[in-house]
């Protein structure tokens, strides 16, 4: 069984995501275990893209300052292994970056790293259903859950996605790119219940997600959110001193979903 | 050669985000079911004829050949359209297609600004709303095409992201388009993205090569040795290729931006440099680091100067149908100035770099061979840019 699954048990699941390198990779690793502490069920962590089309001006400005500051794959890998085993981090990590960091690193290394260190799936925005051939056979084999993503504008689409899903099934609230949002208007419990009616997968809701009152909103109608921006925001704005108010505001977070 | 997932041997495919699918489905159905109808191609075709000026002359540059005393030249005049290149050709059958779909707004990336003038032009002539994406490093260097986006009634959106250029540009595009998709048609400028643009771009382009071959065979009764073009993303390339590739006799040439050189980090040469990845929506060869991280490329040709290459030229050049030279700077800006001079055309800098690969050929070709160039676009918006890279303080 898939381990992503231990972070639904019996709960609505907190996902933070942080970019890997931002501002370096040893607060990453603080800001994980900060994280954990607090109540995460499940960290996302990003690997850096040069160009990351998914993204809105916040988690690309973290993306451009992890990559100024010279982060790359090896690192990360580095920190996942000791969080693992000299930290005893033992919650679900998933890595969050772009098809050609995958595919330019060799996509058999990648998720024979992946499973050596200890990550439990792999989110790809640029790798929809109809690509997810690409790696998913080899994904598979290391044991790697490879996440689909389910959109607003997914109609028709959902019980296909929902049916192959592996680990979650991560729902894309908005339309748009990543970014908090002051309103979401999405009919997301409509989502959800097509997904229910065609997977056991859990589900959990993300895109422009940022208090703990859209939080409720959102977990009501799903398994669990996922919280990006908005914590990456509080990284920017206090850099190497961020550990201490993340680990606030995900336990805020997680304390209003509980 | 493309199957229905719009693959091109390994290249092409759909890398884009859910939240884009059913746009591109329902873009590939419309495209399908249009591309058949006669009323649909009738009017695109009137538009083409009465509206862009089509078929665009095919001329035997004399002087140029007596100048380079090899093969003999033909220019494919496309910097004769309406707006002043071949990005029209692919912007009318668009607009017009994403008019029958029901959208009422056009969003469009542009690098050297031709693209983004030819889809505002098209938006006003079709009542359509009209946004651009326009890296702000090239809105600098096409300042007058910025103006004439406006002047024809379309936003420019200066995109600062990166390295503030054309793929900047592109992705800042796909953005919006994920943003507002229901009354939105985003009209891609080269046979790039996800499928099914790299096909319909295509498909609206290969008018370029259809005519080139009834012209050369109604002056010259036979095809020509070779078919020479520039290549950034492709299109107009792609465009004076298609219909020559099962002519196996015809060399299909295109001509890549090497910038400083193919040494040197300063490059958009992406077949000659790059190497396979996936990005913008497809699987083709890029400009990248080890890291997978896309090169920030250069070139002085702000319509060039593109980390990636169409998946289909990543196809010509896999099975060696299809060859791909690097032209520098130096070499464009070289045949920028003899074309000029020689023929009274002035190339835009884009085309410049296929003018300076068929300098190179034509000498080493008997007299009884032909060449046909493709001058996509005009060059007037590149003088300025080109008395400064002489060393002359002209601003627009």
């Amino acid at each position: 069984m898939s381990k992503i699954k231990e972070a639904f048990h019996n709960k609505k699941a907190f996902i933070p995501f942080i970019t890997c390198g931002d501002p370096d990779i040893e607060t990453t690793k603080k800001l994980v275990k900060e994280m954990v502490k607090n109540g995460a069920d499940l960290v996302e962590l990003g690997i850096p893209f040069s160009d990351p089309t998914a993204e809105g001006p916040t988690i690309q400005g973290a993306n451009l300052r992890a990559l100024n500051g010279g982060i790359n794959k090896d690192k990360i890998f580095n920190m996942v292994r000791e969080l693992r085993t000299e930290d005893g981090i033992s919650i679900p990590l998933v890595f969050m970056t772009y098809a050609n960091v995958v595919f330019s690193y060799g996509a058999e290394r990648f998720f024979k790293t992946c499973q050596e260190i200890g990550i439990d799936g792999v989110i790809l925005p640029d790798l929809p259903f109809e690509e997810k051939g690409e790696f998913e056979d080899i994904s598979e084999s290391y044991g790697i859950d490879l996440i689909s993503l389910v959109a607003p504008t997914s109609a028709g689409r959902i019980a296909m996605i929902a049916k192959e899903a592996k680990g979650f099934i991560y729902i894309v609230s908005s339309l748009g790119v990543t970014g908090t949002r002051s309103a979401i208007t999405t009919d997301v419990a409509s989502i959800v219940r097509v997904v229910k009616e065609n997977t056991d997968v859990p589900c959990a809701i993300g895109f422009g997600i940022s208090t703990p009152e859209q939080a409720v909103k959102m977990a009501e109608a799903s398994d669990g959110v996922i919280v990006g921006s908005a914590i990456v925001k509080i990284v920017e704005k206090y850099g190497r001193d961020s550990v201490k108010p993340v680990g606030e505001f995900v336990h805020n977070m997680k304390s209003a979903i509980s | 050669m493309d199957n229905k997932n719009g693959r091109f041997g390994i290249h092409g495919g759909q890398y884009i985000p859910e939240t884009l699918m059913n746009a591109v489905i329902e873009l590939e159905e419309a495209y399908n079911h249009y591309k058949d109808d006669e009323i649909f191609q009738n009017e695109l075709t009137e538009l083409l004829n009465n509206y862009a000026n089509r078929p665009s002359g095919l001329y035997f540059a004399e002087k140029l050949t007596r100048e380079l005393e090899g093969a003999k030249i033909y220019l494919k005049r496309e910097d004769l359209n309406h707006t002043g290149a071949h990005k029209i050709n692919n912007v009318l059958g668009q607009a017009l297609l994403a008019k029958k779909m029901g959208k009422t707004r056009l969003i469009a990336e542009t690098g050297a600004g031709q693209h983004g003038v030819a889809t505002a032009t098209a938006a006003a002539l079709l009542d359509m709303e009209c946004v651009v994406f326009m890296g702000e490093e090239d809105t600098k260097r096409q300042a007058l095409n910025v103006y004439r986006m406006k002047l024809l009634g379309a936003e420019v959106i200066p995109v600062t992201s990166g390295t503030a250029t054309l793929k900047d540009a592109v992705s800042e595009a796909m953005r919006e388009w994920t943003s507002r998709i229901d009354d939105t048609h985003y009209c891609l400028g080269s046979v790039m993205g996800p499928h099914p643009f790299p096909i319909i771009v295509r498909d609206f382009q290969a008018v370029i090569s259809k005519e080139i071959k009834e012209q050369i065979l109604k002056v010259e009764g036979r095809l020509p040795d070779a078919v020479i073009a520039c290549v950034g993303g492709g299109s107009n390339a792609i465009g004076s290729f298609y219909n020559f590739i099962d002519d196996k006799d015809v060399r299909l040439i295109g001509c890549e931006a090497a910038g400083r050189g193919i040494d040197t980090f300063e490059t958009a040469a992406t077949i000659n440099t790059g190497k396979l990845g996936i990005f913008h929506g497809m699987k083709s060869y890029f400009c990248q680091d080890d890291e997978g991280q896309i090169a920030p490329v250069y070139s002085i040709s702000a319509g060039l100067d593109y980390p990636g290459v169409g998946p289909e030229h990543a196809y010509l050049h896999d099975i060696g149908r299809a060859e791909y030279v690097p032209v520098t700077d130096d070499e464009a800006v070289e045949a920028f100035e003899f074309l000029s001079r020689t023929e009274g055309i002035i190339p835009a800098i884009e085309s410049s770099h296929a003018v300076a690969y068929a300098m190179k050929l034509a000498p080493q070709l008997e007299k009884d061979k032909i060449i046909v160039i493709t001058i996509s676009g005009r060059g007037d918006k590149d003088v300025a840019a080109i008395a400064r890279y002489r060393g002359e303080n002209i601003y627009e």
